[in-house]
């Protein structure tokens, strides 16, 4: 199988070129992953981050023929030859597939991702309805890989300003949460015309999760939250 | 070469669960900590784990901690420390609902609380019917508690040291430990951390074996910085084969499928745990059920054209029930097995999952090592905690769901107990002139070694050397053979050449690294096994095919240096309660 995938070494190259690699594949090599394994054993200097290879960790992230991706999930079968790999678009890169995430986290950082509940807890749990919990559904679920926000025009644009799909998911995370008494404190921190509303609804960011979550639609619900206390 | 020192109070190894609740409890503290990890916080393997935390809170069927303790120490096959195991079956319900308040998205009950599933070995009223006790988010518990302790790190201003790698202890003359030596990944930069205290929490070493439900990231690196500093691992042949890991593929399907009334079939259809456990069926210890399925595909019962696996069905539950308890192994086996589970069951085979030896701690963390004045000393500075730690609270074999509960009560009692210490350690101490020698010979050997081995090549040979010597099943035979093999595969590890000599984030160099710590406890398991003539929980001998408390009711203490086998009591007296007394274990 053919590949071309992006390559920068800050310690040796002068700057970033695309190498190529064919390579054979076992049948038990199912996902993208297994086949940079598979490269990785010819040329161990292949540079990329991986982990739990299920999906569930969000470490390999990476533009794949166009499109924003993890490998771990992305079926072999369903690639385009040669196979295209790129770092994820508009964060810095560290070496090869591996970008700087600093100014997505920080982003995240931003948005006081924890419940805040100043009431003295309970000596049980606090109690929420099945319904209150179903909100968070669709939203917890996220895995920080960034695909979203570095597929985001307003993000590559504006990475220090706006906060970007991902981060403004987990905002609405904690405002849809029953138990989070933070609303006003939260809605304040994104009133202004970056944080929030540099969200223009293209909508890249739904197309390009990898877990199937829909930023959008939390960042439309932040809006709604935004006009309904102004009346 | 100069190095670089940097001086904290706490250096915290691991960002998972258990490194991240003792984060937590000291930053909150107020003191001066960081927490190294080879990889984000929340990409931690913590984050893999599905079916939820064991607390006996009594929100579907009744339930006491006594009950949590009984079953906990008969799912250990009565190796496990009934002291530790009170001590924390006592405090799961405390540290659930104080998780809960963190924020965790734990599922609901109708009446607004926790919403709580059967899982294995799970009884009321000491080894009567199933308990319902494993408290659940969905099946991405990890994944929800793991992004929830992040998340109260953040608040409570916790440094982190992301993409970095431990590499050794520094201790000093009279064993004390001193701090860590560490690898900045992005850098290439070797660093000397001083540190009053040492918390490792480092995870499992589950990628020694070639089926596994691990992510790349667990390779035991706190076991081989231990265990080259002269610290035993302890009851390191003990390993969890999971029932159910994806045919193929190895990614983990919970059991929380079962306990959501999935159930296991061999090729004729038949439920055959009905068999093995009569009264537990596929709800029996992990053990036994992944006994149950080795034996299966022994006696020619496996499904598929080589008769190699079995068959989770849970096809006959309600979609809707699936779709909300189950959305991530619908996600999984749609994605590795190629089937929607509310149409067909998942084809399944045991796989190696959970590591219940390690590093041996009393339950406050403190690592002890037998010295002078018995065989639980504590070594100063020096703490462990999680799954590279060995309590031992799961003993020969781990019930599901206590693994997520361990890591939040010796996380958080580590925390407690070095806040403590450090009242007593008021300053740093002196670091010796040679605390980073080891550490950059190791890396200096690395990128001078001509003519070496390939890492990919050694560590898939010691991966599949593991699987087949040192399985479900074990043979005399194998066992030996087996130490041989891995002992040479040390030595082939301690040859690796790379050809990477980047100083940028060189992800080869830290594979070569990696592999040093897999074989140690490649090489610890296998000679443990080896020695250990007994069948009891996870370790299964052909040869020695029943339990021999006479003679083996005792942990294991593997000593790297002479490849040194020593032996420790079980403390079968509990804290406050009678002590349970071994006796026969059926389902």
């Amino acid at each position: 199988m053919r590949f071309s995938i992006y390559r920068y070494d800050p310690d040796k190259d002068e700057k970033p070129y695309m190498q190529e690699y064919d390579i054979v594949l076992e049948p038990a090599d199912k996902m993208l992953l297994d086949a940079l394994i598979r490269i990785k054993v010819v040329d161990d200097s292949l540079s990329l981050r991986r982990s739990c290879r299920e999906g569930v960790c969000g470490s390999d992230g990476m533009n794949i023929n166009g499109r924003n991706g993890l490998a771990c999930i992305t079926p072999i079968s369903e690639l385009k030859e040669p196979v295209e790999l790129r770092p994820l678009p508009g964060l810095p890169v560290i070496r090869d597939l591996i970008v700087d995430m600093t100014q997505f986290f920080k982003q995240y950082h931003s948005i006081k991702p924890y419940l805040i509940n100043n009431d003295p807890p309970p000596e049980t749990e606090r109690l929420q309805s099945p319904e209150e919990r179903a909100e968070l559904d669709g939203v917890y679920e996220c895995v920080l890989c960034a695909c979203c926000s570095t597929a985001c025009p307003s993000f590559w644009w504006n990475p220090d300003k706006y906060v970007g799909p991902a981060a403004l998911l987990q905002a609405y995370r904690f405002l849809a949460d029953s138990r989070d008494q933070a609303t006003a404190e939260r809605l304040d921190n994104l009133e202004d015309p970056y944080r929030l509303f540099r969200c223009h609804s293209i909508m890249n960011c739904v197309d390009t999760c990898p877990k199937g979550l829909n930023p959008t639609k939390a960042i439309n619900k932040i809006k709604g939250m935004m006009v309904k206390r102004t009346v | 070469m100069a190095i670089t020192k940097r001086k904290f109070d706490v250096v915290i190894v691991g960002a998972g669960g258990a490194g991240m609740r003792a984060a937590l409890q000291l930053s909150e503290a107020g003191f001066k900590v960081t927490v190294l990890s080879k990889v984000f916080p929340t990409r931690s393997h913590t984050v893999a784990a599905q079916g939820g935390i064991a607390a006996s809170l009594g929100n579907v069927t009744e339930d006491n901690w006594h009950w949590h303790m009984y079953d906990t120490v008969k799912g250990s096959d009565y190796l496990g420390d009934q002291d530790a195991i009170e001590f924390m079956c006592r405090q799961a319900s405390e540290v659930v609902y104080e998780l809960e308040h963190f924020g965790m998205p734990f599922d609901r009950l109708e009446n607004g609380k926790i919403y709580q599933r059967p899982f294995g070995g799970q009884s009321q009223n000491f080894g009567g019917a199933q308990a319902t006790r494993s408290c659940a988010a969905a099946d991405r518990t990890g994944h929800a508690l793991l992004h929830t302790l992040y998340q109260r790190n953040v608040r409570a201003n916790t440094q982190f040291f992301i993409e970095w790698m431990g590499l050794d202890l520094i201790r000093d003359e009279q064993g004390a430990v001193l701090g860590v030596t560490a690898l900045e990944m992005e850098t290439g930069e070797v660093m000397a951390l001083q540190a009053r205290a040492v918390l490792l929490a480092t995870g499992g070493g589950g990628r020694v074996f070639q089926a596994s439900t691990n992510a790349f990231i667990n390779t035991g690196d706190g076991l081989g910085m231990a265990a080259r500093s002269g610290i035993p691992l302890e009851d390191m042949e003990f390993w969890q084969f999971h029932p159910t890991g994806v045919y193929g593929a190895g990614v983990l399907i919970s059991e929380a499928v079962r306990g959501e009334g999935g159930y296991l079939l061999n090729k004729d259809g038949e439920r055959f745990m009905e068999r093995y456990a009569p009264n537990a069926r596929d709800l029996a210890s992990r053990d036994v059920v992944s006994r149950a399925l080795t034996m299966e595909i022994k006696e020619g019962r496996g499904c598929g054209n080589n008769a190699d696996h079995l068959m989770l069905k849970l096809n006959h539950l309600d979609a809707n029930i699936i779709n909300m308890r189950l959305p991530g192994i619908r996600e999984i086996a749609i994605k590795f097995a190629q089937v929607d589970p509310i149409k067909e069951p998942i084809p399944v085979v045991p796989t190696a999952h959970y590591m219940m030896g390690g590093i041996p701690t009393n339950l406050y963390g403190q690592v002890v090592v037998p010295y002078k004045t018995g065989p639980e000393e504590v070594v100063q500075g020096l703490y462990a905690v999680g799954e590279c730690a060995c309590i031992s609270v799961h003993g020969a074999n781990r019930l599901g769901t206590n693994s997520l509960l361990d890591i939040l009560v010796f996380g958080r009692a580590a925390g407690s107990q070095i806040i403590e210490d450090l009242k007593k350690i008021s300053h740093h101490k002196q670091l010796p002139t040679s605390a980073t020698d080891k550490s950059l010979a190791r890396l200096a050997r690395l990128d001078s070694q001509k003519d070496g081995e390939s890492v990919a090549q050694v560590a898939d040979v010691l991966r599949k050397t593991m699987q087949a010597h040192c399985g479900v099943f074990r043979f005399a035979d194998m066992l030996k053979e087996g130490v041989t093999k891995i002992s040479k595969l040390v030595e082939q590890a301690d040859h690796t050449e790379i050809r990477d000599k980047s100083r940028v984030f060189n992800t080869a160099r830290v594979e070569a690294l990696e592999l040093t710590n897999l074989a140690e406890v490649a090489l610890a398991t296998m000679v443990s096994a080896e020695a250990r003539k007994e069948s009891r929980g996870a370790h299964a001998r052909d040869d020695f095919s029943i339990r021999d408390d006479d003679k083996w009711l005792k942990h294991t203490l593997y000593f790297s240096e002479g490849r040194r086998l020593d032996y420790k009591p079980v403390r079968l007296k509990p804290l406050t309660v009678e002590s349970f007394p071994p006796k026969a274990r059926t389902y």
